[in-house]
């Protein structure tokens, strides 16, 4: 990829800006402005943009992930306005899920949302709460996901209009799961979903963030460029369950920053289905004493798809545990990634660490490169990993046709099992369903 | 159980296989009547569990002489799916977790993929779920075990109970059980000995693997067998076991020198 179309594909974004453009939020600024806050924020990110080059096969991170079709599509900001008919939207809501807020193209869609307001829960999205609750969103917006490397970390923040919020106080359990639903309407044009979750001390939540495309634009590309802050305070937990469900000609560029303090607990699933390409960058922090996490993933892909996930977890303090399980299922000639880096930092002792990358191809021409990467500088800590990358285990599929089972039939449990395994903890029944359902038609073959 | 009007429904001949490149069986010769029981003992790596398997069809043994009669069909020329179909059903002694599937789907497709096999009515879940969970009673197992993961974090003892509960769905003509009763504290021993022996009929056989006098308190076979370096070198009746749990395998070198060409 040369320099110059990479310089032109930037500039191309940055004339579109919304600071330099007519959008009408940001358009009439009083003097007193109670959202300046977030156009500093901006204002800081498009500065670090303008400074940061577009990622290439020679960036140590991108390796294996070509993104350099990206350059070629100069898609424009997505405009807001469009509301689809409940009727469109309504196949991707999940059953058991009142609470949810749905975003199209990046835009709030109130009609399409629902809340019940339960508990002290600050839930909506950014345009309404900026002003109301500007204290407190101010002081985690922008705070975790760091801009200052990270090229579409910086696009997300440079164009941030609107967003999902939601902020549990001190000892709220939220009973009811909250689904985080971002529509994809508009081809050739980009957006940029954000969300912040702000999980205060001894808070409880289960929150699903969910990235559809609507059937009509089954053809047409778009590129979605998400950012996910987390953040949890002393003993708070959440089960964090993410969806990648895009359409096959769009590209995905998603960065989640999560940061734990004192015994909290960050349990995350992600499901990467869709896309043409697809990066996930998931970075956590243990950042206080006893902090765990438990983050496991799921690719499956096929045909031309790239799926990329890069995994940070960072072991800045004593006593924490991490638990990791990623899978692949790598279909036709498509291609999976896994970047594991797992750091203990020199004062991070009593670390339990484990971290296991299984990968099953199910075609010769499918591709996978997993890489664990340990950066282990204490001494006393506990690091398990291992990957494996490879076809079904003959002994498995022997066991299943000595109870009569066809080859064929034995094959497809196996592989239907291998994703499966990764589904049995998500706690919400229909949706646990409809994924079965989904690994089950992408791994049958007849 | 030797009925007076015996029909072969297992016969080995000659049984040689290999696996990479070494010969385990060497020239394995038996005939099992239905309705009867046969005990197989012998040393660990005498071969048991490579012919247990050798029956059963896995790939990674390959036959190089000899042939397998079962009923009026070639053995050797069916795949393990179809010796499974055919009521061939070997209770593995490492039986494999598969984390991811529930129990209770895997029950029901082998017991549906081997029922449609024989012609007969499959069973949709709700009926599946109450014939299997009487099966589970018999083996006084949990129901629980049904919407676990097939034998995922099951202990040693549990993993075989699961394996007659297949058994038991999949009613074979032919059981070989290898081992099932190690790893069995005595109670369990003695409820998967019942089961065993409420499955059995006139019509079917078993096979009996164990390194242990003790399962034979419980299922009595007709005939013992004892296994070393991939032959049968001695077979007796029921008494053959409690001599070899008095003398030790060693004490059937001396008797067999002693008594050369009496046995086999
Ligand atoms: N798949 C295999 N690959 C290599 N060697 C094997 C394999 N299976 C069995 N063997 C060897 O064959 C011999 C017999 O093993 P096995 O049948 O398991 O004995 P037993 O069940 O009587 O303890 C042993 O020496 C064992 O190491
Ligand atoms: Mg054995």
């Amino acid at each position: 990829m040369n320099e110059s179309k990479n310089i032109d594909y930037l500039t191309c974004l940055f004339k579109s800006l919304p600071a330099q453009s007519n959008s009408s939020t940001f358009q009439d600024t009083l003097p007193e402005d109670p959202q300046l806050w977030i156009k500093q924020l901006r204002a800081q990110a498009i500065d670090e943009a303008g400074q940061l080059k577009w990622p290439t096969n020679k960036d140590e991170e991108w390796r294996f992930t070509d993104i350099s079709p990206l350059t070629r599509l100069p898609f424009k900001p997505a405009q807001a306005g469009y509301v689809p008919d409940l009727s469109e939207v309504r196949p991707f809501f999940i059953e058991e899920m009142v609470n949810r807020l749905v975003f199209v193209n990046g835009f709030f869609a109130p009609e399409l949302s629902s809340i019940t307001h339960e508990n002290q829960l600050i839930i909506g999205n950014l345009d309404t709460l900026a002003t109301s609750h500007a204290h407190v969103i101010s002081a985690h917006l922008g705070q975790y996901a760091q801009f200052r490397q990270n090229l579409f970390t910086a696009l997300n923040t440079a164009f941030l209009h609107d967003g999902a919020i939601i902020i549990a106080p001190r000892n709220t359990v939220v009973d009811q799961p909250i689904h985080l639903l971002f529509v994809a309407t508009q081809a050739e044009t980009t957006h940029y979903p954000r969300c912040l979750i702000v999980g205060d001390d001894n808070s409880q939540m289960t929150v699903v963030e969910d990235y559809v495309a609507l059937q009509a634009d089954k053809s047409s590309a778009y590129i979605t460029n998400s950012v996910t802050e987390l953040k949890l305070s002393a003993n708070a937990q959440i089960q964090h369950i993410r969806l990648q469900r895009e359409n096959l000609n769009a590209f995905h560029l998603a960065n989640c920053a999560v940061s734990l303090d004192h015994a909290s607990r960050y349990e995350t699933i992600s499901i990467s289905l869709g896309a043409k390409i697809s990066r996930y960058n998931l970075n956590v922090s243990l950042n206080a004493k006893a902090a765990e996490c438990a983050i496991d993933g799921l690719a499956l892909i096929t045909d031309g798809q790239l799926a990329d996930t890069h995994t940070c977890i960072d072991h800045v303090k004593p006593n924490c545990t991490s638990h990791q399980q990623h899978k692949c299922i790598v279909d036709n000639d498509a291609h999976a990634v896994f970047n594991g880096k797992i750091i203990v930092r020199p004062n991070a002792q009593k670390t339990n660490s484990s971290q296991s990358s299984r990968n099953l191809l199910l075609s010769n021409k499918a591709q996978i490169d997993t890489k664990p990467q340990l950066e282990i500088f204490a001494d006393d800590v506990k690091c398990a990993h291992g990957a494996t990358v490879g076809q079904l285990d003959k002994d498995e599929i022997f066991y299943l046709k000595s109870r009569g089972l066809s080859e064929l039939a034995a094959r497809n449990l196996l592989t239907y099992a291998f994703g499966a395994e990764i589904l049995n903890n998500i706690p919400i029944p229909s949706l646990k369903h409809t994924l079965e359902q989904t690994v089950l038609n992408q791994t049958q073959s007849h | 159980m030797i009925s007076k009007n015996n029909q072969t429904l297992l016969n080995v001949q000659n049984l040689h296989a290999n696996t990479q490149d070494t010969e385990i069986l060497k020239g394995i010769n038996l005939t099992v009547n239905h309705g009867e029981i046969h005990a197989i003992m012998g040393l660990n790596g005498s071969g048991k569990s490579t012919f247990a398997k050798v029956l059963a069809g896995h790939p990674d043994y390959i036959v190089t002489q000899g042939n397998i009669q079962f009923e009026q069909q070639d053995l050797l020329a069916l795949p393990p799916e179809e010796r499974a179909q055919a009521g061939v059903f070997l209770a593995f002694q490492y039986p494999i977790e598969i984390p991811g599937v529930a129990n209770s789907q895997f029950l029901r497709l082998a017991y549906n993929t081997v029922q449609s096999k024989r012609g007969n009515d499959e069973l949709d879940p709700l009926e599946f779920d109450d014939f299997v969970r009487e099966k589970m009673k018999l083996l006084e197992m949990n129901p629980d075990f049904l919407d676990r993961s097939v034998n995922e974090g099951f202990s040693g003892g549990e993993k075989k109970r699961n394996e007659i509960l297949q058994m038991a769905l999949l009613e074979p003509k032919l059981g070989i059980l290898d081992e099932t009763d190690s790893g069995l504290d005595i109670d369990a021993l003695k409820i998967v000995a019942k089961g065993v022996n409420h499955l059995r009929n006139e019509q079917n056989a078993i096979i009996l693997i164990t390194h242990y006098q003790r399962l034979l308190d419980h299922i009595v076979p007709d005939y013992v067998h004892v296994m070393e370096a991939g032959r049968i070198i001695k077979t007796g009746g029921k008494e053959l076991a409690l001599e070899l749990e008095k003398h030790g395998y060693d004490w059937l070198h001396n008797d067999q020198q002693k008594n050369a060409g009496v046995s086999v």
